[in-house]
């Protein structure tokens, strides 16, 4: 065993560049569908037809085919004849993993900005705020809580798509799994260990999204702040489940 | 502007890809009973008071539900090489549908009235009659549109399995442009075929949630 822990400790260098791809694509991929989540979402609630179809068309198109064949779309398709466009296969990735969740978000932007009472954009138009006032003021403060709990889930899914990245030259985390298995010649020692490393990953990033998630809700008056959140042990799932 | 679409190797591909397609729906379906019937344990086993039973049962739901499955697919597949990967590859695919489906179990029967138990008591039901005859098919009947979306996802994440070696429809698109030098109309195809069947699909199951609402 304890030579296996060795082998690990001389491949921390990879891990930490492994880690730091599979980060570098969670957050480019993720900060990259939080804008086309907002495009396409807002696209798909306009009036005018010519933005609300072509909304509609792109994120149906994303949802529906897999992320899988976007990826190696991207990655094998895209150099060749016609389009002659040889990206990176960072960017293969990032791209690929925007559009893929940026399409899911859409409707989580979409669907939560429905759910905002119409009596809201009422008072709005009462007091005669314009059109992005309006949004950025009155209806995305109260829309943000309810997509964030969406967006956690989201974000969680991205980070394990990201392992695909392995397939297309990148030296991401499920690359250094193979890499340890190779190492140790121990495929359970390696996987068990890869798999954790992931868990660990998501535990964190869900910690921080419920971090965010409180704060956005005390924002609207639901709620503690963060500051009191962090103060005591996490009791805000607990007090949930008492009172229903 | 030839080279950007040949349908000459459309049309070769195609029947390759339909072929691949079956096997698709194949792992979908298999994958979907097993996730179905073992995310109702699960939920059920959840429930239970024991926490001896729910933390680690409760951990390890955890754990497959926030892992790549491409990662467990291929580890299962190193680990089970005696088996045939199309099987390791619906069974892994079903256990990890099976943590989605028992939270979406679980918010079924929470639904439920906390009248329906009383009642079940009041008529001194054993609890074993209780689930079957009572709250399950309160619960079902609740959990039927997120079992379709759960169908389509992982109808969407099969082309996982080409990467244990299991030829379904992106394999197949995959093997035919490394032969050709021809990816753009394998790769498209496959996807539009994607598309194709998710589409309904998922217009059937909104129609669903709708009718059952």
């Amino acid at each position: 065993m304890s030579d296996k822990i060795n082998k690990l400790v001389d491949l921390l260098p990879q891990l930490g560049q492994g880690i730091l791809v599979t980060l570098e694509l969670t957050i480019a991929g993720a900060a990259l569908a939080l804008v086309i989540a907002f495009i396409l979402g807002l696209g798909s609630r306009a009036r005018t037809r010519w933005a609300r179809v072509p909304s509609r068309v792109v994120v149906e198109f994303f949802r529906g085919t897999s992320l899988v064949v976007q990826i190696f779309w991207l990655y094998y398709v895209l150099p060749l004849p016609p389009f002659y466009v040889e990206l990176d296969p960072l960017a293969c990735g990032i791209i690929a993993l925007g559009l893929n969740y940026g399409a899911y978000a859409a409707e989580v932007v979409r669907g939560s900005i429905n759910s905002v009472p119409t009596g809201q954009w009422e008072a709005a138009t009462a007091l005669d705020l314009g059109g992005v006032h309006r949004l950025r003021r009155v209806i995305l403060p109260q829309a943000w809580p309810l997509m964030m709990p969406m967006f956690t889930n989201l974000l969680i899914q991205l980070v394990k798509g990201s392992a695909l990245a392995a397939y297309i030259t990148l030296h991401d985390l499920n690359f250094f799994i193979g890499e340890l298995r190779k190492g140790t010649t121990d495929t359970v020692f390696a996987y068990t260990v890869g798999l954790l490393l992931y868990f660990v990953f998501a535990y964190a990033l869900t910690l921080i999204m419920n971090a965010f998630e409180a704060r956005a809700k005390n924002k609207v008056g639901q709620g503690p702040s963060l500051r009191e959140v962090l103060r005591v042990a996490p009791v805000q799932t607990g007090a949930a489940e008492v009172r229903s | 502007m030839n080279d950007f679409w040949n349908w000459d190797h459309a049309a070769a591909v195609l029947p390759q890809l339909i072929e691949g397609l079956g096997i698709t729906v194949l792992a979908t379906v298999v994958g979907m009973v097993i996730a179905a019937i073992l995310g109702l344990v699960v939920a059920i086993v959840r429930r239970s008071r024991v926490r001896a039973v729910t933390l680690p049962v409760g951990f390890l739901v955890e754990f497959i539900r926030s892992t790549p499955l491409l990662v467990q697919l291929v580890f299962a597949n190193l680990l089970f090489t005696q088996f045939p990967s199309l099987a390791v590859g619906c069974v892994v695919l079903g256990i990890h549908y099976a943590t989605y489906m028992s939270e979406v179990y679980r918010a079924g029967i929470d639904a439920v009235p906390g009248g329906q138990w009383e009642a079940a008591v009041a008529l001194d039901l054993p609890r074993s009659r209780t689930w079957r005859a009572v709250i399950l098919p309160q619960a079902i009947r609740n959990t039927l549109p997120g079992l379709g979306n759960y169908a389509i996802s992982m109808f969407k994440e099969t082309p996982f399995l080409a990467f244990i070696y299991v030829v379904e429809m992106y394999a197949a698109a995959q093997a035919y442009g490394g032969a050709n030098f021809r990816y753009i109309e394998a790769i498209t195809l496959a996807g539009l075929l994607f598309l194709l069947v998710s589409y309904p699909t998922s217009l059937l199951v909104r129609r669903m949630e709708n009718r059952l609402a």
